[in-house]
């Protein structure tokens, strides 16, 4: 029992919340020197099999074993203690300290029970610069980029424990280029002999860098397989179990004949913020905006919602000059607006799904209007049912649904408003590929019934198939209108990097 | 260079500008005695104040130390004056009454998961109420070592006066600063303070935190009570009633944030002696009402946290840009 083939294994884990069975005699293998991507949907298992292994969770049957020897993973702590170390999606580091003590939190080198501060910061200093980050120690984390607060946090796991490293959907704030630089970071760790397990949803990174793949659905374990002999359609397909049409016709060049001009931005634009850009949007079309990160697009769709006002430029709704200076304003002409930030500006947490259907509605009524209780349990099952919300009563609180359910929750709030203009900042984003899917054909399904949609989205592959033209941003400012055969990620990827090969435009 | 040095240096600035202003309009202001005296007359406010600025610090409240001081003063002087006790034992209890006092309240917020907030104050009114059944009456007290401690003093030219409790305070501030800041446990207190599940995933024993902070705070007021003691010389039930608030006052005004993990506990040192130049003042201009002791502290906890959010907004938008 003392040499293994594997560093960390689990077997036949089960695990029982109430009677719903969140892992069904689960078996993983993690081997020292590969990089293992756990997949799934949301609500396949993969989060509590990584609660289980890190010591958060403690299985109702089977066994972990460390290095071939059964453990008992109580807490973190212990896990720490059996060369474990995890990386969670939102760094789970503390922003008010300083990078060193960020990094030796719990095991700082004291003498006579006070810590050595300097000698705690040259040994950061060192461990900071074979991960290639060349910062002062002493500075605060919180002054620092997500990407750099990310690769600390794997310093200290790797540093503090030293064998497994769990990376729990690192890259879902990050942009490309901070992205390859992580993949450099695992690559460098797997070379060294560490066992990394990486969860993600995003396929093509799973690709990039992944040897090995395990695939959970429903509790239950799919195939345990490597990545070699396996393509993107084997992968989506075990995860959900069925074939799926992901991809939609690429480019809406279909000559549907454009509505009317519902939307007429002229040279708006908001100091500091973004710069003033001219846009025309037509009933029955969707504007699909691209960009990297920080190039002004949530910018936009804040100032065209209202949230931020313009401070210059003019708005013409229906081609009557209207003022749109607060959300308020915005849901009156019945825009709609589903945020980036789905956690902390989207959902009412501990509000019932009910609620958080009825609430923009409810809103635009006005205070004297109330929907009283059959109303919102008429309106919340309508939409709960159209949209397919998978929750399993209406009255319970939305931070338990999923991601995908959330979003289709916000969705559903804006569409009960009876909107004629939506605009949706990351639908997409980290959510599981099935309510992916279904956003995207809610997508089409509203452009087709006539409402005007502004979609930003990182994914170029999905802005490509449900726009019918597409807006480039880059440094705040609009930067390209594309249309037509243009409509393609190449053109677009050259859109956004132009800069690159000096002043254009 | 870090943002939550500023505050710290704005209250120092400002501390020293009142300071000389003060000395402008009465130059006796400036004098050892005067300095001695602001030391032993805050001193009980000082060693709350370094309790509460861990309590802080660690993301939390705690509205019991007003109660806990009179409750303790009482206690002392009832075991002294009618039981005959001697002073130390007095001392001893009172101590670990506090301690436990606090560590239950640490562990109903640690474990209920109630606010902190609701459990001092429950914990206030529970001290505040021992402390009027004990007795309703201010017992005095009449004994030899009270006296002896009373005569403890250096004196310093100038005709200044360092008295034990001045000095008991400034140790209590200097062995708390370095407990804070060059500590293990001193870092969790951080921890706890910036993002309590991070602290937790990060291995930092949360609960045993949790129950230190709130026993660290009780036990220091519990001698802030004693230190109060041994300046009026008796025990009464409503002494200190609302020294909480002077506590919180002089740890926001020392440049520690509300919402914790970040701060200095040199700074609640300055925030206290800001608090006494304000009462010194008064005292000196002779026709002020002492009232306005709580309109220039209203003032300035408003400034700092004005100004604190300031900062803390400035330097995200910096983040942001960069």
């Amino acid at each position: 029992m003392s040499s293994s083939e594997y560093a960390l294994e689990a077997r036949g884990i089960v695990k029982i919340f109430g009677n719903h069975v969140a892992l069904d005699a689960v078996d993983f293998g993690l081997r020292a020197g590969e990089v293992h991507a756990l997949l799934g949907e949301n609500g396949a298992g993969k989060s509590t099999l990584i609660k289980i292994l890190t010591g958060a969770y403690q299985p109702d049957g089977g066994t972990v074993l460390a290095a071939g020897a059964q453990v008992h993973l109580d807490n973190p702590q212990q896990a720490q203690a059996h060369g474990i170390g995890t990386v969670y999606q939102e760094v789970n580091l503390l922003p008010n300290r300083s990078v060193a003590e960020n990094l030796f939190l719990g095991h700082q080198p004291t003498r006579f029970g006070l810590v050595r501060r300097r000698k705690m910061e040259a040994d950061a200093r060192l461990i900071l610069k074979r991960y290639g980050l060349d910062i002062d120690p002493s500075s605060e984390l919180g002054a620092h980029s997500v990407a750099v607060q990310q690769i600390v946090a794997i310093a200290r796991a790797v540093e503090l424990s030293g064998k497994v490293l769990i990376l729990d959907e690192p890259t879902a704030s990050l942009d490309r280029n901070e992205v390859e630089r992580l993949f450099e970071i695992i690559r460098d760790l797997k070379a060294h002999g560490l066992a990394i397990v990486f969860i993600t949803h995003f396929l093509d990174q799973v690709f990039a860098i992944a040897d090995r793949v395990t695939i959970l659905r429903n509790g239950k374990l799919v195939e345990t397989r490597a990545l070699d002999d396996m393509t993107r359609t084997d992968v989506v397909r075990l995860m959900l179990g069925k074939d799926v049409a992901f991809s939609g016709a690429t480019g809406v060049e279909d000559a549907r004949p454009m509505g009317e001009v519902l939307l007429d931005f002229a040279n708006y634009g908001r100091k500091r913020s973004v710069h003033p850009f001219n846009l025309t949007i037509h009933k029955g079309e969707v504007i699909g905006v691209a960009g990297l990160l920080g190039s002004g697009r949530t910018e936009m769709a804040r100032i065209m919602f209202g949230a931020d006002a313009a401070d210059e430029g003019t708005v013409k709704v229906a081609g009557k000059p209207a003022s749109i200076a607060r959300p308020t304003d915005a849901i009156g002409h019945g825009f709609g607006f589903c945020p980036e930030d789905r956690k902390a500006e989207g959902i009412f947490g501990d509000l019932s799904v009910r609620e958080n259907i009825i609430i923009a509605l409810q809103g635009k009524l006005g205070w004297f209007s109330a929907l009283n209780r059959d109303e919102q349990m008429e309106i919340a099952g309508r939409f709960g049912e159209s949209m397919d919300i998978r929750a399993a009563s209406l009255d319970m609180p939305i931070k338990l649904l999923s991601g995908g359910n959330q979003q289709k929750v916000i969705l559903s709030r804006w569409l009960a408003t009876d909107p004629a203009f939506l605009i949706l900042d990351e639908p997409t984003r980290g959510i599981d590929v099935g309510a992916h899917a279904e956003i995207v054909r809610t997508i089409n399904r509203l452009r087709d019934e006539g409402l005007a949609l502004v979609v930003i989205s990182s994914e170029l592959d999905e802005v490509v198939a449900y726009s019918s033209r597409i807006v480039v941003m880059r440094d705040r400012e609009m930067v390209a209108e594309l249309s037509g055969e243009n409509i393609n990620p190449g053109v677009i990827v050259q859109a956004i990097a132009n800069h690159r090969e000096g002043p254009s435009t | 260079m870090s943002r939550s040095l500023r505050p710290l240096l704005a209250t120092a600035v400002i501390f020293a500008i009142a300071y000389a202003l003060a000395v402008l309009q009465f130059p006796a202001m400036f004098s050892t005695r005067v300095l001695g005296n602001f030391l032993t007359d805050n001193a009980f406010l000082g060693i709350t104040a370094v309790g509460m600025t861990f309590v802080i610090l660690s993301g939390g409240i705690d509205l019991s130390v007003g109660a806990v001081i009179g409750f303790t003063g009482v206690l002392v002087a009832v075991l002294i004056s009618w039981a005959g006790w001697h002073p130390l034992t007095a001392f001893a209890l009172a101590l670990s009454i506090a301690a436990i006092f606090g560590g239950v309240m640490g562990l109903a917020i640690h474990y209920l998961q109630v606010p902190a907030f609701i459990v001092t104050l429950a914990g206030m009114f529970l001290a505040r109420g021992g402390a009027s059944v004990i007795t309703q009456d201010s017992v005095p007290i009449n004994h030899e070592f009270y006296d002896w401690i009373s005569q403890l003093i250096i004196r310093l030219p100038g005709g200044g006066r360092l008295s034990f409790i001045g000095l008991l305070m400034v140790a209590v501030f200097i062995v708390g600063a370095l407990v804070a800041h060059r500590t293990k446990f001193g870092s969790y207190v951080y921890a706890l303070g910036g993002n309590p599940v991070s602290a937790s995933l990060m291995g930092v024993p949360v609960a045993r935190t949790t129950v230190a902070v709130y026993t660290l705070s009780s036990v220091l007021a519990a001698l802030a009570g004693i230190v109060f003691s041994l300046y009026t010389s008796a025990g009464y039930p409503l002494a200190a009633v609302g020294v909480e608030l002077d506590a919180i006052s002089a740890v926001v005004i020392g440049g520690t944030l509300l919402t914790g993990g970040y701060g200095f506990v040199l700074g609640t040192f300055i925030g206290v002696m800001l608090l006494g130049l304000v009462q010194t003042y008064i005292i000196f201009d002779g026709t002020l009402s002492s009232w306005w002791t709580k309109i220039v502290i209203g003032a300035l906890l408003f400034l700092f946290i004005v100004l604190q959010r300031l900062i803390f907004a400035a330097s995200a938008q910096g983040e942001k840009a960069s």
